[in-house]
């Protein structure tokens, strides 16, 4: 509760006035205490969907990926569409955690934990589905460049596809570290309120010995604002090399300079929609609202309305540079995305990301958290349709009219986009048990940063209390419960 | 395990500001102070050096630059030159992505490895935190000097900045 960041001007960020401890027992209390049938419903259907999905795959490796929907002209739709689609999710995350990180927003200190998971999961179920279409997944390891048998054959480095592969798994493994190291000083937390027994144990083992010295924090410090400084070209480097996987060809509509930052927008417009999608969710399940506020909801609506604003931007300079370049093939392509066969996707497209995130300029809609979840939804949706959009109506017909084709998914197909929600749920609902979904250590330290209601008083009425106020500044009946309750410790 | 040292618990963040830096000024030895969180002007109570990682971190990734770059060209021009749509064999603006994802890549692993490594964080660490320092107390380690009744000194001097309490223990360094 430091008066240092007290501030007339300050709305506070969490919205209840708690102490430390009660903090601590709040994040802590749902991997403390035994799941909810509603954690096991959920789990269940999470778990049902991941294993048919499962199933699906070993159907489609066994069989060959002749069970998808592809033909000649369309080589390459639904499996692409979805891997970058999770690709995209994924990016919130380490936005969150690491641009805001640097931009000292301190309001990502309830959500970046979570976000960070969800970045990790949604990024093992982007790497599935180029492994999967490999067909022969077990010879994934062909893609790296190490001393092999095969004469002194090596990958192409000039592939952006080659690129792809050390661009993600990159991106995941700097996450997985970033993520690992914030949750270390947490994971001490939980250590010491653990009694004796396996949990006390493993978290002694993961949390390495952490005790909470300043020598270490200073540190600490210096490396977490180091691994944010690397992961915010890292997170913009991944979408870029995802769509020069587009760009880097000659097909009308993939053929764009702009698809870069493009492609980088979309991805922290649909990334920020996933958060606020599971974070509704979560708040009211776990009883977060405090931390979570709707002052978090209402910053990620903000970032919508920008990143929104930016792909729409991006859709338009591509109409514009399609009719304006003189390409007629470009140009078609484009006629063809609004007005051809898959005219209701690229309409769906617009709708769901040019229109919808407008609405968020209405307060009243950016403070519900009711229709901020059903607009998530919307954009989730909307940004899906773009990546087949792009992709789909770009293929289908190009350069030669005798080779012009339709695609339709396959049932498989479908099921392994589904199965893939499967795995993220699943993950994400383990991860809610067992580890501490926000950042305790984080929201310690920003707990000060609010209006001081006493200083507020004081303002009007006499002079500011002095520096060091006693104990009686706390929050009323904070003290008193962390340190009723705790008669096991010393202090 | 060192000497014993005196440990005095604080509850909130001024408090042990103010009394860090009185344990500086009255000339104790300061052995650490121990937080739940990060303390923002600690450091310059503390008296610490800013944090050398930074080089580490610039050197890793160096390193790895340097070292996607030799990769990429010694497979595409020296190993095996595969001539791909008429492309030259050294292709610097094609190997640029991968050379900055390991680029990345290394920095990221050696400057925590490094980080791990310098301040003893492993696992089977055997090193037990005082009590509640990671919840809601904030604690000050000071090693009194040699002088009879100093210990006396520095615990009155804890007390008197707001220490809840007081204890004589062993802490790791």
């Amino acid at each position: 509760m430091s008066n240092q960041h007290l501030s007339p001007l300050r709305v506070p960020l969490v919205s209840e006035a708690r102490s430390l401890g009660q903090l601590t027992e709040e994040i802590c209390a749902p991997m403390e205490r035994p799941p909810t049938w509603r954690w096991w419903a959920a789990f269940a259907v999470a778990v049902s969907i991941l294993g048919t999905g499962a199933g699906i795959v070993a159907y489609q490796v066994g069989t060959g990926i002749g069970v998808w929907g592809l033909n000649k002209t369309v080589g390459w739709a639904f499996d692409i569409t979805n891997f970058v689609f999770w690709v995209g999710i994924g990016h919130a995350g380490t936005l969150i955690s690491a641009i805001l990180f640097l931009f000292r927003q301190k309001w990502r200190t309830s959500i970046n934990r979570a976000a960070e998971a969800m970045t990790l999961f949604a990024v093992m179920c982007a790497a599935l589905f180029p492994v999967i279409h490999m067909g022969r997944p077990w010879l994934a390891f062909w893609v790296l460049p190490y001393p092999n048998s095969r004469g002194s054959l090596w990958v192409n480095f000039r592939s952006p596809l080659l690129w792809d592969v050390f661009a993600i798994s990159t991106y995941f493994t700097v996450s997985a570290v970033f993520w690992y190291v914030g949750l270390i000083p947490d994971l001490a937390t939980v250590r010491d309120r653990a009694k004796a027994g396996l949990r006390k144990a493993l978290f002694k083992v993961l949390s390495l010995g952490w005790t909470g010295s300043h020598r270490t924090w200073s540190r600490y410090e210096t490396l977490y604002l180091l691994l944010a400084g690397l992961a915010t070209p890292l997170v913009l480097s991944v979408h870029t090399i995802v769509s020069m996987d587009f760009a880097t060809s000659v097909i009308p509509g993939w053929h764009t300079t702009i698809f870069p930052p493009y492609f980088v927008a979309g991805a922290v417009f649909s990334g920020f929609a996933m958060v606020l999608t599971l974070m509704i969710i979560t708040r009211v399940v776990l009883g977060y609202e405090h931390l979570i506020t709707i002052r978090h909801l209402e910053n990620m609506t903000k970032v919508i309305i920008v990143t929104g604003g930016l792909v729409s931007l991006a859709y338009g300079t591509e109409v514009f540079v399609a009719w304006y370049s003189g390409n007629p093939y470009e140009r078609f392509a484009f006629l063809n995305r609004a007005f051809g066969p898959y005219a209701w996707a690229y309409w769906t497209m617009v709708t769901c990301n040019v229109v919808s995130p407008h609405l968020f300029w209405f307060k009243k809609i950016r403070t519900s958290p009711a229709a901020i979840f059903v607009l998530s939804l919307v954009i989730n949706v909307g940004m899906w349709f773009e990546r087949f959009v792009i992709i789909v109506t770009s293929l289908h017909r190009d350069f030669l009219p005798s080779s012009w084709s339709m695609y339709t998914p396959t049932a498989v197909e479908a099921g392994t986009f589904i199965g893939t929600f499967g795995l993220f749920f699943t993950l994400f609902l383990l991860f809610v048990r067992v580890l501490p979904i926000i950042s305790i250590g984080e929201v310690k330290s920003v707990l000060g940063f609010a209006r001081d209601a006493h200083a507020d008083a004081a303002a009007t009425t006499g002079p500011r209390k002095p520096a060091h106020a006693p104990a009686e500044s706390l929050p009323a009946a904070a003290p008193a419960l962390a340190l009723a309750t705790r008669k096991d410790v010393p202090v | 395990m060192s000497a014993p040292v005196l440990v005095g618990y604080f509850d909130s963040e001024e408090k042990v500001l103010d009394a860090t830096r009185a344990v500086r000024e009255a000339g104790f030895t300061l052995h650490d102070v121990y937080t739940p969180y990060a303390v923002h002007g600690l450091d310059e109570a503390m008296g610490l050096k800013s944090s050398r990682l930074t080089w580490v971190c610039f050197g890793a990734g160096l390193t790895g630059g340097s070292l996607a770059l030799a990769l990429e060209l010694y497979t595409s021009v020296v190993s095996w030159p595969l001539n791909v749509g008429g492309k030259p064999f050294n292709s610097f603006p094609a190997f640029v992505p991968v050379a900055f994802e390991l680029t990345v890549l290394f920095a990221a692993l050696i400057t925590v490895a490094s980080f791990l490594g310098r301040v003893k964080l492993f696992p089977g660490s055997r090193r037990v935190a005082l009590p509640r320092v990671t919840d809601d107390r904030f604690a000050i380690a000071v090693q009194p000097r040699e002088a009879a009744g100093d210990g006396a000194a520095a615990e009155e001097m804890l007390r008197r900045h707001g220490a809840v309490e007081t204890a004589r223990m062993e802490v790791a360094s």
